[in-house]
């Protein structure tokens, strides 16, 4: 494959992994974003890399594939790049996954019944179990499961390094570049044109998370890809309180929700500065940027449910993302049926930090004709909830 | 009367002169200041409590403030809210532009169970103010060394002094009222040192900085001010500062030196000197979280980004005004005329009052000084000479400057908001209104880029972009939120 | 020489002045009516009272509520700016730090069962 030449576009954290791939691959790899590297979307989320919020199915083996890949890349990237490794703060935490009703503790017990049959480890925690590991959550509890496997990272240090790392390997990057149109010969891509010029090559990778729709629009093969917001709050730094991933049960159900309308769920959780993040909400609003205060106060309702402590405790930041969200809540890997030279790598929504690295390698292994790791059908472009949605989805997609 | 509901948020020279001619043209005023008093930080007022006979003391142009503000605050259709601070402030939707939602907290600073309040005023005046930029330099986190205007609110606001072997540095006119208010409450203070060299200084300026004759009520306070400090044997230096503090646990020492016009040291010029505070400010930084919040455009100067206002104070969002140093760096006079510009306005004051022309010409005059002074006083280029590899630069997270450089020379990391997140600089309690703009700076210096181009649909960036513009408590944001205030309720203290 | 206030005979503003007493981790400290925490504590000949993640010690910077490196825990509240904050008689304030805990280890994983195996990524 020496010689051939991949865009990638987008320099968010899938852009990023995806570049890595394929610059460690062998491929003249160019990574073009329209501002700079990993400022957006990778920029505005929690740096998840969960397997507890997904049921058996393909989004969960491919949560479990990025788990497994995580440590290996970061320890790859430490032989090269030392100090970018140690910025990601990857953090095995592990999840704490608490039901505060009946019907959540039975459905909660459900879930965890179906994942631990895909192979997913979880621990039942007693009253003292949870007492032990988190001493300030709620005693109002009807169940609490573990999930050892769940980790952080910091996002946008996660990007920077798998970015730093292709560009070891011989990337270039080139930022406040726009992809204006595709260039096309017999219905194949063979150039994007941009803000500051032509790019040729024989491959492109639409990476362009919440943004993706619009590109492939502009690209001329659409995908349905739209953007959901999501907000967390910040706190400001505190003494150790929160010491793994807490959250609802009730984040599971609005993880697979397709509803427009705001949808909140708590999820808590430190950071290694001390603050504590509190989420989480999901709303479809277009690429509405507002902060709005009744979601603001809707995530401060559940969280406080969850650790009632926290109630005296100053929220000094809040920041909201754009996810990329496909209407059937599955990620879209491969090559696009229509236009031959171009793929998509996306739509992970709230869950892009941590199957990044697992999407990345899919895409690689389909690029180069390699065995894969995992079966890729599911995630393929040509089903109906990818291109039934058509061009101008984003537009009306604004509520 | 109007009718209309206008929402003035601050209350010094530009919200008090805002409130007052906005109820002239016959709105409803609500005028909301964090402090317990008005008069912002340039008539910062003493305690009650204090009992003081005689106030006016330490104050400059005391008789019309007082005047103002007992005239404003007893006015029956302005509600008075202190103890009030703008936690967010909430934009109409984007296909019907209107004036933003205002989310306020009531209650004494940082408290657990202040009050939530919500206003949906007609109009806003923005007149939020600034505050010290202090650019960093070895040993500047040691306690005793303050922020200027530390040493000057404390001195003016509670008769504390800083200390008694004190040393004032740093750039602009503002270091000759910090030297004042100090020797005014019996402290000695050892110089002040104007970084900007004397050719500068002098070519902004006509000759000296108390001689501007067009600007006559700013340059006859500066004027008093330098009668001051050479009656109290006070040397002020120029084209030199303080370029590293010392001290074991607290500041004891300075080392100064004298500076070329661009701000780099002259070798062998270093002395050192015992004392026992230092008083810096390099400038001043506007407070642009709420215009940003309001989705006000900013414009871009040499000397650091303001809130563009056309010729009646009108920003571009429709509805919002804003007055006073966020517009520009011009002092109590210029701020009270461009208040008063926007309280008429936002109040639906008629544009063809005679009353307007003076105040227009009052603000222009004020826009002059402002320039002047920028010309008078810019930050010298060559100021990063004073860092060193472990010199903070985030103090809220000690970010050093070797780990700025480093996040914003990989080209990886380099976009401002990565750069951020990996040294942490600007992610501590103070949001970045310290070191937000030196980091700016360092970041653009370092990349060749300048600020970074905003992608549309891209969450905004921006050292001034903090939506949660004051912390709020968990529990005060669980509350339910409250529907909008009658604008006149409210106590009156006077 | 240190902070200190302006002694109320001197006072050119002709200070009336009330005691008030505030307790700092326990300890009182003497201030009058209307002064901010921040004010009594300087004027107590307390330059700093926080410390940083370093240890590095803080106190007042900017003096009017923009820095926050000032904040201290008043009753039960905390991350209250000190220099904002009117001191109360009776107050009790605790100062902070955000120097990570010596002799407290970090709260164990639940870890028990073992085919809980995961964090191969240390």
């Amino acid at each position: 494959m020496y010689g051939t030449r991949v865009v990638v576009l987008g320099a968010g954290i899938v852009g990023c992994a995806c570049a890595r791939e394929l610059a460690l691959a062998g491929l003249e790899v160019t990574v073009v974003d329209r501002g700079a590297a990993a400022s957006a979307t990778t920029a505005h989320g929690e740096g998840n890399v969960l397997v507890s919020d997904k049921g058996p199915g393909p989004e969960l083996e491919l949560a479990q594939l990025s788990r497994r890949l995580w440590p290996q890349v970061l320890t790859a990237v430490a032989e090269r790049l030392a100090h970018a490794a140690r910025a990601v703060e990857w953090e095995p935490k592990g999840g704490i996954v608490v039901a505060t009703t009946d019907a959540g503790a039975r459905e909660l017990t459900r879930f965890a019944a179906g994942q631990r049959t895909a192979g997913v480890h979880t621990e039942v925690l007693d009253a003292d179990a949870l007492a032990d590991a988190e001493p300030y959550v709620t005693r109002e509890h009807t169940a609490a499961l573990h999930y050892p496997e769940d980790a952080q990272v910091q996002p946008a240090a996660a990007a920077a390094a798998l970015l730093a790392d292709a560009l070891a390997a011989g990337a270039v990057l080139r930022t406040d570049c726009e992809v204006l149109a595709a260039v096309t010969r017999g219905g194949r891509i063979t150039g994007v044109r941009t803000s500051s010029g032509l790019l040729e090559a024989d491959w492109f990778v639409n990476a362009a998370g919440p943004w993706s729709g619009e590109l492939s629009t502009r690209l001329g093969a659409p995908v349905d890809i739209r953007p959901r917001r999501g907000d967390v709050l910040v706190t400001t730094p505190l003494p150790p309180t929160v010491f793994h991933k807490v959250y609802d049960a009730d984040y599971v159900g609005a993880v697979g929700s397709s509803a427009g309308d705001l949808q909140t769920s708590a999820v808590v959780e430190s950071t290694r500065g001390g603050s504590v993040l509190v989420g989480s909400s999901r709303r479809r609003v277009g690429f509405d940027d507002r902060l709005r205060p009744e979601v603001l106060s809707a995530i401060a309702v559940k969280a406080l449910r969850l650790f009632p402590t926290l109630a005296g405790v100053p929220v000094m930041r809040a920041y909201g993302g754009f996810r990329p969200y496909v209407p059937d809540h599955l990620p879209i890997i491969g090559a696009d049926p229509r236009l031959t030279g171009l793929w998509h790598v996306g739509g992970h929504e709230g869950a892009g930090i941590g199957l990044s690295v697992g999407s990345a390698r899919l895409l690689r292994e389909l690029m180069l004709d390699q065995p894969t790791a995992m079966d890729p059908a599911p995630f393929r472009v040509d089903r109906p909830a990818v291109l039934g949605g058509g061009a101008g989805t984003v537009v009306e997609e604004a509520v | 009367m109007t009718g209309r509901h206008v929402a003035v948020v601050g209350a010094g020279p530009a919200g008090l002169a805002a409130a007052e001619t906005a109820l002239s043209a016959g709105a409803r005023v609500t005028l909301i200041d964090s402090a317990d008093q008005p008069g912002g930080q340039y008539h910062r007022m003493l305690p009650e409590a204090y009992r003081a006979v005689r106030p006016e003391r330490p104050q400059h142009g005391w008789r019309d403030f007082d005047r103002r503000r007992r005239r404003v605050l007893a006015h029956p259709r302005c509600a008075w809210w202190p103890e009030t601070s703008v936690w967010a402030l909430e934009r109409p939707d984007p296909e019907e532009p209107g004036v933003p939602r205002v989310h306020l907290l009531r209650g004494p600073a940082d408290g657990g169970g202040r009050r939530r309040l919500t206003l949906a005023p007609d109009a806003l005046v923005l007149a939020v103010g600034a505050h010290d930029r202090v650019l960093p330099f070895p040993g500047w986190e040691l306690p005793g060394v303050f922020a200027a205007g530390a040493a000057q609110a404390l001195a003016k606001g509670e008769r504390v002094v800083v200390g008694d072997r004190v040393v004032i540095a740093g750039s602009g006119p503002f270091l000759l009222p910090v030297a004042a208010s100090l020797l005014e409450a019996g402290s000695r203070v050892l110089e002040v040192l104007e970084a900007g060299t004397a050719a500068t200084v002098a070519r902004g300026w006509s000759r000296r900085p108390w001689q501007l004759a067009a600007h006559a009520a700013k340059s006859g306070e500066l004027a008093e001010y330098a009668a001051l400090l050479i009656r109290h044997r006070v040397p002020y230096r120029v084209g030199r500062t303080v370029v590293e503090a010392r001290g074991d646990g607290r500041i004891e020492e300075v080392v100064t030196a004298r500076l070329r016009p661009d701000w780099s040291v002259v070798p062998g010029s270093e002395r050192t000197s015992p004392v026992d505070a230092l008083c810096v400010a390099h400038g001043f930084s506007p407070r642009l979280e709420l215009p940003v919040a309001a989705g006000c455009a900013l414009r871009r100067t040499p000397g650091g980004e303001f809130v563009a206002v056309d010729y009646d104070q009108r920003t571009s969002c429709p509805g919002v005004y804003a007055a006073g140093e966020i517009t520009g760096i011009a002092g109590a006079p210029a701020a009270r005329a461009e208040g008063a510009l926007a309280g008429w306005f936002a109040g639906g004051g008629d544009s063809a009052a005679p009353a307007l022309r003076p105040l227009r010409r009052g603000r222009d005059r004020g826009r002059a000084f402002a320039e002047r002074l920028a010309e008078a006083h810019p930050m010298g280029e060559a100021w990063p000479q004073w860092l060193r590899p472990e010199t903070i630069i985030c103090r809220c997270e000690e970010a050093d400057y070797a780990s700025v450089c480093r996040a914003v020379g990989n080209e990886a990391s380099a976009g401002a908001r990565v750069a951020k997140l990996e040294t942490r600089a600007g992610l501590g309690p103070c949001q970045a209104r310290v070191c937000g703009p030196t980091v700016a700076e360092l970041g653009a210096r370092l990349t060749g880029r300048p600020a970074q181009r905003h992608a549309e649909g891209a969450p905004t960036a921006g050292p001034h972009r903090r939506p949660i513009a004051q912390p709020i408590r968990l529990g005060e944001l669980a509350e339910p939120e409250p529907s909008p205030e009658d604008p006149t309720a409210g106590p009156h203290p006077l | 020489m240190s902070p200190r206030r302006v002694h109320a005979e001197s006072d050119a503003v002709g200070r009336r002045d009330r005691p008030l007493r505030i307790t700092v981790d326990g300890e009182p400290v003497d201030g009058i009516a209307g002064q901010t925490i921040a004010g009594v504590l300087l004027a107590a000949d307390r330059l700093a009272w926080r410390r940083q993640r370093s240890g590095a010690p803080r106190g007042v910077f900017c003096g009017i509520g923009v820095c926050f490196e000032c904040l201290v825990t008043v009753g039960d509240e905390r991350d209250v700016r000190a220099c904002q904050r009117r001191a109360r008689d009776g107050d009790a304030v605790t100062t902070q730090t955000r120097e990570p805990r010596t002799g407290h280890a970090p709260k164990p994983s639940p870890r028990r069962n073992s085919d809980a195996s995961a964090g191969e990524g240390k």
